[in-house]
């Protein structure tokens, strides 16, 4: 049987140092999911990778978007952003590594622990970036059992 | 599946205005050829429409006192944000006793067994290993939202009996044990703030029977009761401030006496918070205790009181003396020894906003739903019959409205139409060309 006959896809502004706007791009896909009928529990880690991808646009880029690729088969968030870039890939997916600031750590983020989540949750995530120029994360969830 | 609730809608006295549409929170409401309609599946009977409507035309059905007299033994569960409706005014010992003056032989009050399902929950909480914030059943209310817009966090809501629940089995075991009774000759009632508790009953998110036989919504039975007040004899109350605090949001959670505990109140707030829980945002908190109206229940839809005014008279009452011991600590510590409270059954989500059950089908909708919401002109006004734009969209999707019962894209199409009118009366057929 031929698969993956629908794509839809979404796309986000983002924009960096909107606290206020933030994370209203993630609740449109995650509202989006739940309305397809997938899983719940797809429905939560795509939400949080999306929500963590944005949130990180947000607080460490200047412009970004946010798409959401979604077939029966898999669902593929992409965060594509203008900012400074990530330096040291590796070291930025450790648990509580953060370079927030601290007027944003009073906000309650820069634990250090987005992109280990967005891991945690995804089945496979891709991050490229160039100092810079910017950073493009991919974060792919498999749908199961179809 | 078929679905109880206690919200209906009263044909006659709908006008078919929008405000219902706009407020509820599952957009569970439509109007259709004049009238609202309600959408089994969504309805969460929370009671918004009910406070909303300007023509009263949402009621709640409950059952009525005659109900009481199938049962040899009758007991009264009147919810703690009951006394609210009669305090100060009437002591609490009368407002007790005026169940008896009512038809009951006994009143089991249901903050007895808050205290008990408090002292549950705590211990629960220090054990549990699972996915925090756990959230509370008590308000069915939200445990129906969790089932239909929250459908991931379902296995997050603590597996205990409600209060209410807890009181119907506590006062059928006392009734049985003191009165020589057979458990089925023993009728429980419990006297609801609230549509939800209704549907509770009827049809139990668990999915297991429930305890409580009968529900009387409280609004139903006021009058009654204010009467039979006056020259009530007295009854002792036994439940102590923590069970009674259940009636006001922030109550629960005090009588858990834990820390990280979060309280939040009025179903579009309960949102907000659920929203955040759902995002991974809400770390730090252990449990929720989540109730869908306005202060908790003393709020609730089917109460007499301005919800502030009853809010005001329970936290008086809280202060007074006139509230009884409660369970001692050692009693409590025992029950939970034993597991009270605890229970088998399993909320399941409720699909009711899935597009389509094929996946595959399901996006090629979310698709068609995209494509015609960017035809509409994003005004979310309501006049169609849909709660907004994007919920019309859906419905022509489902095939349960048509992009012309938007009113701006009917004259669009009506424009066109003249235009092509006008266009056809200006060709002249050959044979009066000229004339
Ligand atoms: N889009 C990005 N552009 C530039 N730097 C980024 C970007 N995303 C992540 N980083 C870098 O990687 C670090 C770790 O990111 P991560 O999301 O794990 O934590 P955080 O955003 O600092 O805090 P939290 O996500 O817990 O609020 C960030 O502090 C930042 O230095
Ligand atoms: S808050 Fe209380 S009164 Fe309101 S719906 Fe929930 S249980 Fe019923
Ligand atoms: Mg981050």
């Amino acid at each position: 049987m031929d698969r993956a006959k629908e794509e839809l896809v979404l796309n986000f502004q983002v924009q960096g140092r909107d606290f206020q706007g933030a994370g209203v791009a993630a609740s449109q896909i995650r509202r989006v999911l739940k309305q397809v009928g997938f899983d719940p529990q797809v429905v939560r880690r795509a939400g949080i990778a999306a929500y963590e991808a944005e949130m990180n646009i947000v607080i460490h880029a200047y412009r970004g978007t946010l798409s959401a690729r979604i077939t029966a088969q898999e669902i593929e968030i992409v965060a594509e952003d203008e900012g400074p870039g990530i330096a040291d890939i590796e070291l930025a997916m450790q648990e509580g590594y953060s370079t927030a600031p601290p007027e944003v750590r009073e906000m309650g983020f820069g634990a250090g622990m987005g992109l280990p989540n967005i891991k945690r949750c995804a089945d496979g995530l891709e991050i490229a970036s160039e100092v810079g120029r910017g950073t493009t994360l991919r974060a792919r969830i498999v749908i199961k059992g179809t | 599946m078929e679905y109880f609730h206690s919200v209906r809608l009263d044909q006659e006295k709908c006008k078919g205005c929008t405000n219902c549409i706009k407020h509820c929170p599952t957009e569970a409401i439509r109007v259709r050829e004049g009238k609202a309609r309600i959408i089994q599946e969504r309805c969460i009977d929370c009671g918004e429409c009910i406070r909303i409507c300007p023509n009263r035309a949402k009621i709640a059905v409950g059952d009525g006192l005659e109900k009481i007299r199938g049962y040899r033994y009758k007991v009264a569960l009147p919810a703690p944000s009951i006394y609210a409706q009669f305090y100060p005014e009437v002591p609490v010992p009368r407002i007790l006793g005026a169940f008896l003056a009512l038809g009951f032989d006994a009143v089991f009050e249901v903050a007895l067994a808050a205290e008990v399902v408090a002292a549950a929950t705590k211990d629960f909480l220090l054990k549990h290993r699972g996915p925090r914030p756990l959230i509370s059943p008590a308000c069915p209310a939200v445990v129906s939202l969790i089932q239909v817009r929250f459908p991931a966090l379902v296995d997050q809501i603590a597996p205990l009996e409600t209060p209410m629940d807890a009181a119907a089995r506590l006062a059928r075991s006392k009734a049985v044990a003191e009165m020589g009774l057979r458990p089925e000759e023993v009728g429980t009632f419990f006297i609801s703030p609230c549509p939800a508790k209704i549907t509770a009953v009827r049809q139990p998110p668990t999915g297991l029977l429930s305890q409580v036989d009968g529900v009387l919504p409280l609004a139903a039975i006021y009058p009654d009761l204010l009467r039979a007040s006056e020259t009530a004899r007295e009854v002792d109350p036994v439940a102590g401030p923590r069970g009674v605090g259940w009636g006001v949001s922030g109550g629960e959670n005090a009588s858990i006496g834990l820390n990280r505990l979060l309280h939040v109140d009025g179903i579009h707030h309960v949102i907000n918070v659920l929203e955040g829980v759902e995002k991974g945002e809400v770390t730090d908190i252990d449990y929720i205790e989540a109730q869908a109206c306005p202060g908790g229940c003393v709020g609730g839809a089917l109460m007499v009181k301005n919800p502030f005014v009853a809010r005001q008279a329970l936290t008086r009452a809280l202060a007074s003396l006139e509230l009884g011991p409660g369970y001692s600590p050692e009693e409590l510590e025992a029950r939970v020894a034993e597991g009270e409270c605890q229970v088998a059954g399993r909320v399941k989500p409720r699909p009711a906003l899935a597009l389509d059950a094929d996946l595959d089908n399901a996006i090629a909708k979310m698709k068609l739903l995209e494509d015609t919401l960017a035809t509409l002109p994003g005004l979310d006004c309501g006049s169609c019959g849909s709660p907004n734009c994007r919920a019309l969209a859906e419905d022509i999707v489902r095939g349960q409205a048509q992009d012309t019962d938007c009113v701006f894209r009917l004259r669009e199409r009506v424009r066109i139409l003249a235009e092509e009118v006008v266009e056809l009366a200006r060709k002249l057929p050959p044979s009066m060309a000229g004339k």
